[in-house]
């Protein structure tokens, strides 16, 4: 505990950093600055114009590098770097690819990269990159060359744990949540959709499926050991054996020594229901967390239930859930936020933020108690990530 | 060899739409490409060597779908990206 109070320490110093949203949208990058409490926000971009940008990270290990993710309509998927915070961008020599197959065989074709990851704090150009289809690539040299982690993309059993293209998302099968253990470099999760959560403990060599107790209700069994439909995992940076997940079928917490996932969405209000596609973590407290809730029922249109849109928040690791919708609107409110689309800061209180499909970033200073839209009429957005500005 | 390259790409050629480039064989002159104007290759070939699904190619005016057409230095090839979408 002592080790985790030191650490809480640090991160609110990191807090008193400025901080920036890294904003991906489908047709561009936009970069937020904030003034030093959080109130006021310059919108800068767009960056990379015209391309579909699934994922902007900055580098927390030197705060400076950040990568893009980024395709166009027609062009195919690359990776954009800088070493000065977005005041230069280069392109990878050699982007996220699947290995070339024989002639006459059937090769896998890395359709867009969805996913990035900073390596361990102890690997400092390392980073991780998820794709659709399913595949997940690494980089040493900070993003200039990627190659793929051969240990899942050709594993025996990769064929039967991602499925189809018809079990993926309607944009495609994606390999998302990259989750590198701080507490271990060769330990990492990955979560598929489709396919679940897996597990590595020796660096992406070999995986196990990681779905016990997590239900697949679209299966004819609804508790197989694969197939499963994560929508977002996050790992608790300070109490790395707690997990969560919002998951197609509910919102899930796992504690690694009790080995399975619990479903804790159950007490979610029964008119909102558990279905959700972001979830966020409190940086300090790992009962705490906030997940986005959208209308899972019928054909799934996955917008704010009855219109009316909130973030919920348990500080009891899902034991009870309160509702925060003060400055959101009452009604007629049909958002829908992507799973890389809400995220939260390291200030105390925490800042929450996330963009909708409709192209408006909110934002709250005080853990969700209030929301106020900083930014409207942004493209389609796809991810919101914070950033510290040293 | 004349190149005729789309919009979408010219950030690649410092927006010239017609550069130069050699090789006996539509793959060589892919490669010369992306030599003299690195990652442009990869926006149009996919890692299994195909032409993605957007673009079009056409060597003197005829369309080709693979990568091992015959070229000479007289030829002029003609990058053509799809204009749909929204």
């Amino acid at each position: 505990m002592a080790t985790i109070s030191k650490q809480k320490s640090a991160m609110r110093t990191a807090a008193t950093d400025k901080l920036a949203l890294l904003v991906a949208t489908r047709k561009g990058a936009f970069i937020l600055k904030a003034d030093g409490s959080r109130r006021k926000w310059e919108t800068t971009g767009p960056m990379f114009f015209g391309h579909v940008v699934h994922h902007m990270m900055l580098d927390p290990r030197d705060g400076r590098t950040m990568l893009v993710a980024a395709r166009t309509g027609h062009l195919g998927p690359t990776v954009f770097r800088s070493t000065d915070f977005g005041a230069n961008w280069k392109e990878a020599a050699q982007p996220p690819a699947f290995p070339k197959v024989p002639e006459g065989k059937k090769g896998r074709v890395v359709d867009h990269t969805f996913w990035l990851t900073p390596g361990h704090s102890s690997e400092p150009n390392v980073w991780y990159a998820g794709t659709s289809p399913q595949g997940l690539f690494r980089t040493e040299d900070g993003g200039d060359t990627w190659g793929p982690v051969a240990g899942f993309n050709d594993h025996p059993m990769y064929t039967k744990w991602t499925g189809g293209e018809q079990d993926g998302t309607p944009d495609g099968p994606k390999l998302h949540s990259v989750i590198v253990d701080p507490s271990d470099a060769n330990h990492l999760y990955i979560g598929m959709s489709s396919g679940g959560v897996f597990e590595s403990v020796d660096k992406g060599a070999d995986w196990k499926p990681l779905n016990a107790g997590c239900r697949a209700d679209f299966f004819p069994d609804p508790h197989p050991e694969y197939g499963h439909d994560p929508h977002c995992v996050k790992l608790h940076p300070l109490a790395p054996h707690i997990l969560y997940q919002q998951n197609h079928c509910g919102i899930y917490r796992m504690d690694r020594s009790a080995g399975s996932w619990e479903r804790i969405g159950t007490n979610m209000p029964k008119e909102i229901g558990d279905i959700g596609f972001p979830i966020v973590l409190h940086p300090r407290d790992p009962a705490t967390v906030w997940v986005f809730p959208m209308d899972g029922t019928s054909v799934w249109p996955r917008t704010s239930p009855g219109g009316k849109p909130a973030s919920y928040v348990t500080r009891d690791s899902g034991q009870t859930w309160q509702r925060q919708d003060q400055g959101l609107p009452a009604s007629q409110g049909w958002f829908t936020v992507k799973r890389q689309a809400m995220t939260g800061d390291a200030h105390d209180p925490v800042g929450l933020y996330f963009g909708t499909t409709g192209g408006d970033v909110w934002a709250s200073r005080n853990e969700g108690a209030k929301w106020t839209c900083i930014a409207r009429h942004l493209p389609e957005i796809y991810a919101v990530e914070t950033a510290a500005l040293a | 060899m004349k190149v005729l390259i789309p919009d979408p790409l010219r950030s690649y050629t410092s927006e010239r739409r017609e550069v130069q480039a050699d090789g006996a064989t539509l793959s060589e002159l892919l490669a010369d490409l992306d030599r003299r104007y690195p990652g442009i290759r990869f926006r149009m070939i996919d890692e299994q060597d195909a032409i993605r699904r957007h673009i079009r190619i056409f060597v003197n005016g005829e369309q080709v779908s693979g990568l091992q057409v015959p070229l000479t230095s007289a030829d002029e090839v003609f990058i053509v990206q799809a204009l749909s979408g929204g």
